[in-house]
C-alpha cells in the first residue's frame, strides 16, 4: 500500500491514518482467518456420527474409534491397508497407505486424519496412542456414552 | 542435600525478587532515593542464586539421585550422559526452573551491564522483571517443585520418552527458552519506559540488542527444532502447524516486527507507542506459548504435563502480566507522544508495512491455533492443519517478502519512487523470470510453491541490492547483517516451495535384494540385522543409494525399542546431496516376510534450515555491529569526561 502512495496526507492525520491503516490490516485479517476456519478446520467424527449425518465427500475431516477385531488386512503391495473403525454403534471401513504407527493393532484405539470417498473413510495419517501415558487427546474426548467404552479399552 | 539447598536458594531468589519489586517501587516514589542504590544488586544476586539453584537441579540428574521424585521419573541411571543432562528440561519442572534461571539471569545482566538509559526508567525495568519473576516463582515453587523428595527411593527411574531421547533435546529447548524469555526484557523494558514516560530513542537502543539475542535464539530454536522433527518422527514433514510450533512461530513474529520498529524508533524517534506495544505483545506471544505446552490443553508430542491446575495457574499468570501491561498501556498512550512524522513513501512507510503484515500473519496463526479451544466451548472437535494456515498466512506473508526487496532500498523520511526503480527492476526481473521457468519447464505444481519459487528466487537476489553503491569496507556490520538475514529468508522459502513443489515419494514393500526407484535415485535393501545401544536394541537396514547411476553409498534407518521406558521410535536416515536430500524410513515386517520401506527425494531441501541458519547469522551480525559501536561510543564518551575532568583540574 505504502508502494503507491507518495505522502500527500497532512501530517498531523498521520497517527491516525497508521492506526487506520493497523486496524484495517488486523480486522481483515480476523475476517479472513475467521472465513478460512469454518471453511478449512477438520471436524472430529466417530463412526456414529459419520453415519448419521455424513460430511460432504473429500471435506477432510478425523475419525476416532477402535479398530475391530479380526477387520485389518494388508492388501498384496504390502503397504495398503484396509480395517475397520467401529464405536460400538456404526462401523466405518477405513483405506490406509502408509507405515502404520507402533502401537496400532486389532483391538485398539486409533484417530485417522482424512477423508470420505464414498463409503470409504481414507486416511493420509493415523494416529494411535505413542505409549501407555500418551493416548490422543481427541480419544479421551469423545464424550458421548459409546465412546467411553472406546476410551476405558484404549487404557 | 543438594536437592534442599537447591530448594533453599530457590525461595532466597524469590524472596530477592520481592524485594527488588518493594526496592524499585519506593525508588521511583518522592523521597524514596534511598532505596535507589539497592535495585541492581539486587537483581545481580538474584540471577547468581538462581543459576546456583539450576546447577543443582543438573548435579541430580547427573548422579540420577533416585530420592528426588522429578529424577526418579524421568531419568534412568543407564541413560547416556548428555541425555542425563537435557533430562534435566525434559520435563515440567526442570523446564520451569529453566524459564526461571533465564528471567533471573537476564534480569542481572541488564543490572551488570545497561549504562545508557535513564536511571528511573531502568529501575522501573527491574522492578518490572522482578513483578514478571515473582509469577513465576510462585508457579514453580507451589505446584511445580522441581526439587520435591520421595518417601523412600525407587530402585530405578522410569527414563525419559525415547523421543525426546535425541541430541535435539540438548539444545532445542535452552535456544528456545532463551528467546521466548529473552523477551521478557524487552517486556520489562516496555513496561518500565511506560511507567516513567521515557519513551524515545534511548529506550529503543537500550532495548534493541536484547530483542536482537532473544530473536536470534528463537531462530535458531525454531530452526533446529523443525529439523529435530523432520528426521525423528519419520513423516518426512519440516512443519506441521503443531500447536507448540505455533507457539514458537508467534512470539518469533512478533519479535521479528518488534525488531523493525524498535530500530525505526532508535534512529528516526518514530513509531513510539507502537514500538511499546510490541514490546508487550512479544512476550505475551511466550507466554501464550508456555501457557499451550505446559497446560496440555492442546493436543501435542510436546505436551508431557496434562494438570488442569497448572493450565489454571498459567492462565492466571497470563491474565494479570498481559491484562496489567494493557491497562498501563491504556492509560499512558495518551501520554506518549507522538514521534517525527515521514512520508508514507520511505523506509519508515515500508517497515510500518512490514510490521502490519507480520501482525497480520500472527493474528492469523493465533485464531488458528486457539480455534479448537474456542469451539470445544460449543461441543465440537476440530482441528486445525494446512490446508488453512498455508494459503490463509501466505496472503499476508507474501506481499510482505516482495517489500523487503524495496524497503531497504529505500530513505529515511521522504523519498522518491524514480530514484529507486532500476534497482528493483533487478529483483523483479528474477521473480517474473522464475514464475515463468516454473509454469514452462514444471507443469503441474500447486499455486502456492510456484509463488514461493518465485517470491524467493527474488528476494535471494533483491536482499543484496541495499549494498549496491555503497563502499563495502565502510558499511556498518548492521547493514549486512540486514542483508544476510533477508538473504537467508529468500533461501528457506525456496528450500520450502521446492520440497513442496519437487519431492518425491516412493512407499513400498520390499524383500532383502528388491531396487526401488524414487526420482533420480535408485536404491537397493541390503540386509537387515538387529544391532543393540545403550538402553536401546534396533532392527538396521542397510539400504545402498546411487543417484542416476553414480557410485552407491550406504544408509542406516533403524526401527528402534526403548527399554526404560518402553517405547519405539523410527530412525530415519539421512543422505544429502548438493541439491537435495533422500530421507529413508524402515517400517514394519509384513505377514509375507516383505520390509515396508518408506523414500523420499527431495530436491532442495536442505536451503530450508541453511535459510533458518543464515537468517540468525544475519541477527548475530547486526547484534555485534551495534554492541561493538556502543562500546566505542561508551569508551568514546568516557574519554571526553576524563579529559574534561583533567582540564578543570588543571584550572
Amino acid at each position: 500500500m505504502s508502494e503507491t502512495k507518495t505522502g500527500g496526507i497532512k501530517p498531523k492525520h498521520q497517527r491516525l491514518v497508521l492506526l487506520v491503516i493497523a486496524l484495517v490490516a488486523l480486522i481483515g485479517a480476523g475476517l479472513l482467518a475467521a472465513y478460512a476456519l469454518s471453511n478449512q478446520a477438520s471436524y472430529f467424527y466417530v463412526p456414529a456420527d459419520l453415519v448419521k449425518d455424513p460430511p460432504e465427500q473429500g471435506r477432510a475431516i478425523r475419525l476416532g474409534g477402535m479398530v475391530e477385531k479380526g477387520s485389518l488386512k494388508t492388501r498384496t503391495d504390502g503397504v495398503t491397508i484396509d480395517f475397520v473403525v467401529g464405536d460400538g454403534m456404526s462401523k466405518v471401513p477405513v483405506r490406509f497407505t502408509g507405515i502404520t504407527p507402533d502401537l496400532f493393532v486389532e483391538g485398539s484405539g486409533v484417530v485417522a486424519e482424512g477423508r470420505m470417498e464414498g463409503q470409504t473413510f481414507v486416511a493420509d495419517n493415523l494416529l494411535a496412542k505413542h505409549d501407555e501415558n500418551y493416548v490422543p487427546r481427541q480419544m479421551g474426548d469423545m464424550t458421548q456414552a459409546q465412546a467411553k467404552a472406546v476410551v476405558a479399552e484404549t487404557k | 542435600m543438594i536437592a534442599e539447598l537447591g530448594l533453599a536458594v530457590l525461595w532466597m531468589a524469590a524472596a530477592l525478587a520481592a524485594l527488588q519489586l518493594f526496592a524499585g517501587v519506593v525508588a521511583l516514589r518522592p523521597g524514596g532515593a534511598a532505596m535507589t542504590g539497592l535495585v541492581r544488586p539486587l537483581a545481580i544476586m538474584q540471577g547468581v542464586l538462581v543459576a546456583i539453584s539450576f546447577l543443582a537441579l543438573i548435579d541430580l540428574f547427573l548422579e540420577t539421585d533416585l530420592t528426588v521424585k522429578l529424577v526418579a521419573e524421568n531419568s534412568h541411571s543407564m541413560k547416556p550422559f548428555i541425555f542425563k543432562l537435557a533430562g534435566t528440561w525434559g520435563n515440567h519442572e526442570g523446564s520451569m526452573l529453566l524459564w526461571v534461571t533465564i528471567m533471573a539471569m537476564s534480569g542481572g545482566i541488564v543490572a551488570l551491564v545497561e549504562k545508557r538509559l535513564r536511571e528511573d526508567t531502568l529501575i522501573a525495568t527491574l522492578a518490572g522483571q522482578a513483578f514478571v519473576s515473582l509469577g513465576f516463582y510462585a508457579f514453580l515453587l507451589l505446584s511445580s517443585n522441581p526439587f520435591e523428595r520421595l518417601p523412600e527411593a525407587v530402585p530405578e527411574g522410569a527414563g525419559l520418552n525415547p523421543l525426546l531421547q535425541d541430541i535435539g533435546l540438548a539444545f532445542h529447548p535452552p535456544t528456545l527458552y532463551v528467546g521466548y524469555v529473552g523477551l521478557s526484557v524487552a517486556f520489562s523494558f516496555a513496561i518500565g519506559a511506560l511507567v516513567t514516560r521515557d519513551v524515545g530513542p534511548a529506550f529503543a537502543r537500550a532495548m534493541r540488542p536484547w530483542v536482537l539475542g532473544a530473536w536470534i535464539f528463537l531462530t535458531i530454536g525454531i530452526t533446529a527444532g523443525s529439523y529435530w522433527a523432520y528426521y525423528t518422527l519419520g513423516w518426512g514433514g519440516w512443519w506441521f502447524w503443531d500447536p507448540v510450533e505455533n507457539a514458537s512461530l508467534m512470539p518469533w513474529l512478533a519479535a521479528t516486527a518488534l525488531l523493525h520498529s524498535a530500530s525505526v524508533l532508535a534512529s528516526r524517534n518514530a513509531l513510539r507507542a507502537w514500538t511499546v506495544m510490541l514490546g508487550v505483545i512479544a512476550f505475551s506471544m511466550s507466554m501464550v506459548g508456555t501457557f499451550l505446552v505446559r497446560s496440555g490443553i492442546l493436543t501435542s508430542v510436546h505436551a508431557f504435563a496434562v494438570d488442569p491446575e497448572r493450565g489454571s495457574f498459567i492462565l492466571a499468570l497470563l491474565a494479570i502480566y498481559i491484562g496489567g501491561a494493557m491497562a498501563l498501556f491504556g492509560f499512558r498512550a495518551s501520554t506518549v507522544t507522538e514521534g517525527e512524522r515521514f512520508s508514507l513513501f520511505s523506509r519508515e512507510g515500508s517497515l510500518v508495512f512490514n510490521n502490519v503484515m507480520l501482525c497480520g500473519t500472527l493474528a492469523i496463526v493465533l485464531l488458528g491455533t486457539l480455534y479448537p479451544l474456542m469451539t470445544e466451548a460449543f461441543d465440537a472437535k476440530v482441528s486445525v492443519g494446512p490446508p488453512y494456515f498455508n494459503p490463509v498466512s501466505a496472503i499476508f506473508v507474501i506481499p510482505m517478502m516482495l517489500m523487503m526487496s524495496v524497503g531497504p532500498l529505500l530513505r529515511w523520511r521522504k523519498d522518491k519512487p524514480g530514484r529507486i526503480t532500476a534497482v528493483v527492476a533487478i529483483p523483479a526481473l528474477v521473480t517474473a523470470l522464475a514464475l515463468l521457468a516454473v509454469v514452462v519447464f514444471a507443469p503441474g505444481i500447486r499455486i502456492l510453491p510456484i509463488i514461493g519459487i518465485a517470491v524467493g528466487a527474488g528476494l535471494a537476489v533483491g536482499s543484496w541490492m541495499p549494498l549496491k553503491g555503497r563502499n563495502l569496507r565502510r558499511t556498518p556490520l548492521s547493514v549486512y547483517g540486514m542483508v544476510v538475514a533477508h538473504f537467508g529468508i529468500g533461501v528457506a522459502l525456496l528450500g520450502a516451495a521446492s520440497e513442496s513443489a519437487f519431492s518425491t515419494e516412493r512407499l513400498a514393500a520390499m524383500n532383502v535384494g528388491d531396487t526401488q526407484q524414487v526420482g533420480p535415485i535408485t536404491v537397493k535393501l541390503l540386509s537387515i540385522a538387529p544391532v543393540a545401544g545403550p538402553n536401546w536394541t534396533a532392527l538396521d537396514a542397510t539400504v545402498t543409494a546411487s543417484y542416476k547411476d553414480g557410485a552407491p553409498v550406504t544408509l542406516h534407518p533403524q526401527a528402534r525399542t526403548f527399554s526404560s521406558p518402553p517405547g519405539e521410535r523410527t530412525e530415519s536416515a539421512l543422505h544429502t546431496r548438493w541439491n537435495g536430500q533422500l530421507y529413508a524410513v524402515l517400517g514394519k515386517e509384513g505377514d509375507d516376510g516383505r520390509w515396508q520401506m518408506r523414500f523420499w527425494w527431495k530436491p532442495f531441501v536442505p536451503l530450508l534450515w541453511l535459510g533458518g541458519l543464515l537468517v540468525a547469522l544475519g541477527g548475530i551480525l547486526s547484534l555485534l555491529g551495534r554492541v561493538a559501536h556502543d562500546v566505542r561510543r561508551l569508551r568514546a564518551e568516557g574519554k571526553i569526561a576524563y579529559r574534561k575532568a583533567r582540564l578543570e583540574n588543571l584550572k
